[in-house]
């Protein structure tokens, strides 16, 4: 028998974000029935993901999580982490689990039953799948994925549904610790398993993902509880300050999609175009007439990283007029001469690039505004194939354009204002998605291996 | 005439993965989301002018009245996000273009 409802308790937008303990304690007050949060994004670029770094620091993420166990733990309620460390691949996953065993151990955990559900795809299997054909870009403008990318790519990661998540509810996981995930999937998995109608599972999952992201104002910093119903589901900040309206809502069910109410996810489509927003009183905004249709074959979302390029970086200032009016001819000048003076590299081993902040470097061809400021911030990079050949680039770079004795010069002392001393900075490795694509599967199960382990050690 | 950041509750753009860029123009009521869907001042043509595209490189255009929201995604014809010669890693910072366009 289902309840009449079901809450989820959703403490920030990504774990390790932070949240205030009050606003936590308020959503623990309303009794939910599982604790969920989501760690990961692709937002911050390929780089997490190519390099197995987390996107949060290892004190943020321990802090936030540790409040979330002792919670689950004290109420007996599962907690989930969706994508664990950012990106979700096995060396995120394992940097969660011995955070968590470290927690376990300062608490005296013990006899947890904790799933740990792996997104990570063998490569054999992206290459039987795309000699299939049954590999597809995201999008018009992703590179096709050959043989070769895939052979330098860091590794695969997968998008899971709810599907193993649910199971590992169902097989009694107390904690379960996500490989990547679609982002409303840990979410939506609690509530289909609660017996709820998976189209508003899911977009509640969709909204809570985020935090308090869909409040007025809105924070990834501050806690959302979620209600779902049998027609319906709620959507309310514990934190009296934040308040949900009918435009907050509504707007983040635009964030960061594609199409405003055509949400596709792992195998199924969330569709959005008739559900209404309401507010109930009291900050509480209630959703209903959420759909959702299957989407076969059934495909998920690939996600993978290759190594670029190392990169060495300076950051300069420049307020002389006449070098702002010519900014652009002078590094043209700046480069020709660090090709005349590197004749002997390759020249496809280095590219140098700059960005001039006050006049284009936000949207750079895409600016369509040609006036510039009366200081610019001048930033400029070389990527090579060596860090070794980038550092010894870019300080060339750097002198050269530092002494450039561009005509009509009255500055004859020094073209750059260095913020900082040392100025070169060496970034490291650059990378790209190279995999971002979506694969067939005929089992969303067997892609996402789930095992069980007992935090703290059995007693 | 008005701006439509003058009518627009939130007017913002954000990655829709790292390969597009998404735009969206929210209204706080039907009538300003009327007043501009109904303008004709939001088509293909002029959203490609403004950001310098091929209109092929626009994925969508959605007037949605339910949400009081449109939305404009188009592909990111460079590099993706993060990675050498993309300036936006959350592409966030991609929605000036939009602000100064007149509505009657």
């Amino acid at each position: 028998m289902r309840n009449e409802s079901f809450k989820i308790l959703s403490p920030c937008g990504i774990l390790g974000y932070g949240f205030p303990d009050a606003s936590f304690e308020n959503g623990l007050a309303e009794n939910p029935d599982a604790i969920i949060v989501d760690a990961g994004s692709t937002d911050a670029g390929p780089h997490k993901l190519g390099a197995n770094v987390a996107i949060v620091s290892r004190r943020a993420y321990k802090k936030d999580l540790s409040r979330l166990i002792k919670a689950g733990r004290e109420r007996k309620i599962p907690v989930i982490v969706g994508s664990a460390g950012g990106s979700g691949a096995k060396a995120h996953v394992d940097w969660t689990l011995s955070i968590l065993e470290e927690i376990a151990a300062e608490n005296a955990y013990r006899n947890v039953k904790t799933a740990v559900i792996w997104a990570d795809i063998p490569k054999e299997t992206v290459a039987a799948q795309l000699e299939a054909g049954k590999i597809e870009g995201l999008s018009r403008t992703v590179p096709p994925l050959t043989k070769e990318r895939l052979a330098e790519t860091t590794g695969v990661v997968a998008q899971m549904g709810h599907e193993p998540i649910a199971a590992a509810l169902e097989n009694g996981a107390e904690i379960i610790i996500c490989g990547r995930a679609y982002d409303p999937a840990p979410f939506a998995a609690a509530a289909i398993r609660a017996g709820f109608d998976p189209a508003l599972a899911y977009h509640m999952g969709k909204i809570l993902e985020c935090g308090a992201l869909c409040c007025d104002p809105g924070t990834a910093k501050d806690c959302m509880i979620g209600e779902i119903k049998a027609d319906c589901f709620e959507v309310r900040a514990p934190n009296p300050l934040l308040r949900c309206t009918k435009t907050s809502v509504a707007a983040h069910t635009f964030y960061e999609k594609s199409h405003p109410y055509l949400l596709p996810g792992p195998g199924k489509l969330l569709d959005l175009e008739r559900c209404t927003f309401e507010e109930a009183g009291d900050g509480v905004v209630r959703v209903s007439g959420s759909r959702i249709r299957p989407a076969l074959p059934y495909r998920v979302k690939l996600e993978g990283a290759r190594k670029t390029a190392y990169r060495t970086f300076v950051i300069a200032g420049v307020r002389d007029p006449l070098l702002i009016e010519k900014i652009e001819d002078v590094e043209s000048l700046v480069s020709e001469s660090i090709r005349a003076q590197y004749a002997d590299l390759d020249p496809a081993d280095y590219r140098i690039n700059f960005y001039n902040y006050g006049k284009n470097a936000v949207m750079g061809n895409l600016e369509t505004v040609q006036a510039a400021s009366h200081e610019l911030g001048v930033l400029f990079e070389v990527v090579a194939r060596t860090q070794e050949i980038a550092s010894t680039v870019c300080a060339s770079v750097r002198s050269t354009f530092l002494h450039y004795g561009f005509p009509g010069r009255k500055s004859t002392a020094g073209n750059l204002a260095f913020p900082f001393a040392p100025s070169d900075v060496e970034f490291g490795a650059v990378y790209e998605f190279s995999v971002y694509h979506l694969m067939e599967t005929d089992d969303p199960l067997r892609l996402f291996p789930i095992e069980y382990r007992i935090m703290g050690g059995a007693v | 005439m008005t701006r439509l950041y003058d009518i627009a509750k939130v007017l913002r753009s954000k990655n829709s993965g790292p390969f597009q860029v998404t735009l969206d123009i929210l209204f706080e009521s039907v009538e300003d989301f009327r007043r501009v869907a109904g303008s004709g001042r939001l088509t293909r043509e002029r959203i490609a002018a403004l950001y310098r595209l091929n209109e092929s490189d626009i994925a969508e255009i959605v007037f949605h009245e339910p949400m009081l929201g449109i939305k404009i995604t188009y592909d990111r014809t460079g590099a993706s996000s993060g990675t050498v010669g993309e300036r936006d890693v959350y592409g966030a910072q991609q929605h000036a273009p939009l602000l100064d366009i007149e509505i009657p």
